[in-house]
């Protein structure tokens, strides 16, 4: 039942976007014809401590109102969570887990202590300084996790998502430009082991 | 029909900019106050052209809401908890004087301890203030119990809560869909108050002192109307259901046909429970779901009616009366069964106060203990460290 729905946690930390992501992730999936569930963790957070926020992606409508404790996949925008939050808590074998890291997937997986899941890691950070100027991690995670999960058409999701941030940042195009390269630029350059 | 992504607090704020209500006078308290603060921006950007006054408290806020709906203007607020029950002693004169105000509540914990998160304890405590109450199970009925709520409130001239659970469904985006805005105002129609206090034509009173010998009867017509309120709801989720396809009642029964166990919850709890009944039905299990969306007036026979065939039931209450009893919900789903020949073996399950989370193994597990569910206690704690 619940595998009729495709789940995913964020973790990382207030100010780094992790909530916008998988409100842009919903946004993106609902566009693509899915029943979606995009929600935030909401506790004592501020700028800098550790959050989380949710995905449910689903062919059929999404009736539960619960937690998520056994995601799909997991979104690490914060490299400097491992260790602190049990970012893998719930993944299953087949799981899979996203880090933002300048470090290779092996060295990750070492680091997360995990074998029989299956790493990622882009450096988002590098490359939200490099196209956005400064480090803003969640769009090139979700440009990432676009291509991890695979359950969206990329062409399709980006030009919806330009639609979108053109409709938030309408004075700053700048803006706009940075983040749509930074997803392009993630989708390519994120790898496994 | 629009299709988008919204949260409850968005859906709520869209329908009340497609309402745009002559007077809206609000207070901000978490986890409501994205309602009014997006309402205010379709007001900045000229979107509505309601009256909107900030007021200092939710008081305050209730009491302009009272003056304006007085005065003849479709009035709206929103709020949530402290903010509901700093409002309570202007509940009860609203639904006496008849005005049909409209509030977007968020239920959230009553302090204390301080909470923001989810239970049913604010609304819950306002159960006999003279209110309609709807509850919504998710966004899409945050947004049409919204619309629907104008309408039964003008009809009957009474005052109407609708409320989401607080950060999950509030804060949860999910796909919903909206009518055109045209459809929207056609819906809910034009509003003429049959007697504005400023019509000075024809000058009439509301609020005056009223001792021994009106209060009484004017009080008796609360009760009338309350009761009379069913019929204009269910027209409301009638009209709802034939014009766009999703039709509302006072309850929701599912899976109930054949159904010996059965779960009677309220609010977003009803989704999980939703899913946990169509597992256990694929494994053969008799199990069935009960949702109260309209929980004032309360459908009383249409709960024993809708119980009569099963054999055991859990009433979930997500609020704790304090009483040295059962909860609220489950006290009146009781006391609507002991007038039936057939009664099911039923129980309490107090659930997720300030938030806690109910989820699909605890509703399983509901489910199970019905099985024995001579061995239960009449009053039971899910979820809690005791």
């Amino acid at each position: 039942m619940s595998k009729d729905i495709f789940e995913v946690r964020w973790h990382g930390r207030g100010g780094q976007g992790a909530k916008t992501a998988a409100l842009l992730f919903g946004d993106s999936a609902l566009d693509s014809g899915m029943y979606i569930q995009a929600f935030p963790e909401y506790g004592p957070e501020r700028m800098g401590a550790p959050v989380a926020s949710f995905n449910r992606l689903s062919k059929k409508p999404i009736n539960v109102h619960c937690s998520i404790s056994n995601p799909d996949l997991v979104v690490v925008l914060d490299p400097s969570l491992i260790g602190k939050v049990n970012v893998i808590e719930g993944l299953q074998e087949e799981g899979k887990i996203i880090v933002n890291s300048s470090l290779s997937p092996k060295e990750v997986s070492e680091k997360l202590g995990v074998k029989n899941i299956k790493v990622y890691v882009v450096d988002a950070s590098g490359i939200s300084k490099e196209t956005i100027g400064r480090d803003i991690p969640n769009t090139p995670m979700l440009g990432a996790m676009l291509k991890v999960s695979g359950l969206l058409d990329f062409d399709k999701t980006i030009k919806g998502i330009e639609i979108k941030l053109k409709k938030k940042f309408a004075s700053k195009p700048e803006i706009i430009e940075g983040n749509i390269k930074a997803i392009k630029r993630a989708y390519e350059e994120v790898k496994s082991a | 029909m629009v299709v988008a992504a919204k949260t409850g607090n968005e859906a709520m704020a869209e329908a009340m900019r497609q309402i745009n209500p002559d007077v809206v006078a609000a207070y901000p308290i978490t986890p409501a106050t994205e309602v009014v603060m997006i309402f205010a921006q379709f007001l900045a950007d000229g979107l509505v052209d309601t009256e909107y006054i900030p007021v200092e408290s939710e008081h305050s806020a209730m009491s302009a809401c009272l003056g304006a709906a007085a005065a003849g203007a479709r009035v709206m607020t929103s709020t949530s908890s402290q903010g509901l029950a700093l409002m309570y002693e202007i509940l009860p004169i609203v639904s006496a004087l008849r005005l049909p105000i409209v509030v977007c509540e968020v239920n959230r914990a009553l302090s204390g301890p301080i909470n923001i998160h989810c239970d049913h304890s604010d609304t819950i405590a306002a159960r006999d203030f003279g209110w309609v109450q709807i509850y919504a199970e998710n966004s899409q009925e945050a947004y049409d119990g919204t619309l629907q709520a104008v309408k039964i409130a003008e009809k009957t001239s009474l005052p109407v809560m609708v409320s989401t659970d607080g950060f999950i469904i509030s804060h949860c985006m999910e796909k919903i869909e909206m009518l055109p805005d045209d459809e929207a105002k056609k819906f809910i129609g034009e509003y003429k108050m049959e007697k504005s206090v400023l019509d000075i034509k024809n000058p009439t009173t509301r609020g005056a002192l009223d001792l021994q010998d009106y209060y009484f009867e004017h009080r008796y017509q609360t009760s009338e109307a309350i009761l009379n309120a069913k019929n204009p709801i269910l027209e409301a989720g009638e009209e709802f259901g034939n014009k766009y396809g999703r039709k509302y009642g006072l309850i929701e029964e599912y899976k109930m046909e054949d159904a010996e166990r059965v779960i009677v919850a309220l609010g977003s709890t009803c989704g999980t429970t939703r899913d946990v009944v169509d597992e256990l039905r694929g494994k053969g299990e008799k199990v069935g779901l009960l949702k109260i969306r309209v929980f004032r007036p309360f459908p009383a026979q249409e709960i024993a009616t809708a119980l009569s065939n099963a054999k055991s039931v859990a009433v979930l209450d997500r609020s704790d009366s304090y009483s040295g009893q059962g909860s609220p919900v489950y006290v009146e789903v009781l006391s609507a069964l002991f007038k039936n020949d057939k009664k099911p073996k039923i129980v309490n399950y107090v659930y997720g106060l300030g938030g806690r989370d109910i989820n699909l193994e605890d509703i399983k597990s509901v489910f199970e203990n019905l099985k024995k569910v001579d061995q239960l206690e009449e009053k039971n704690y899910l979820g809690v460290r005791m």
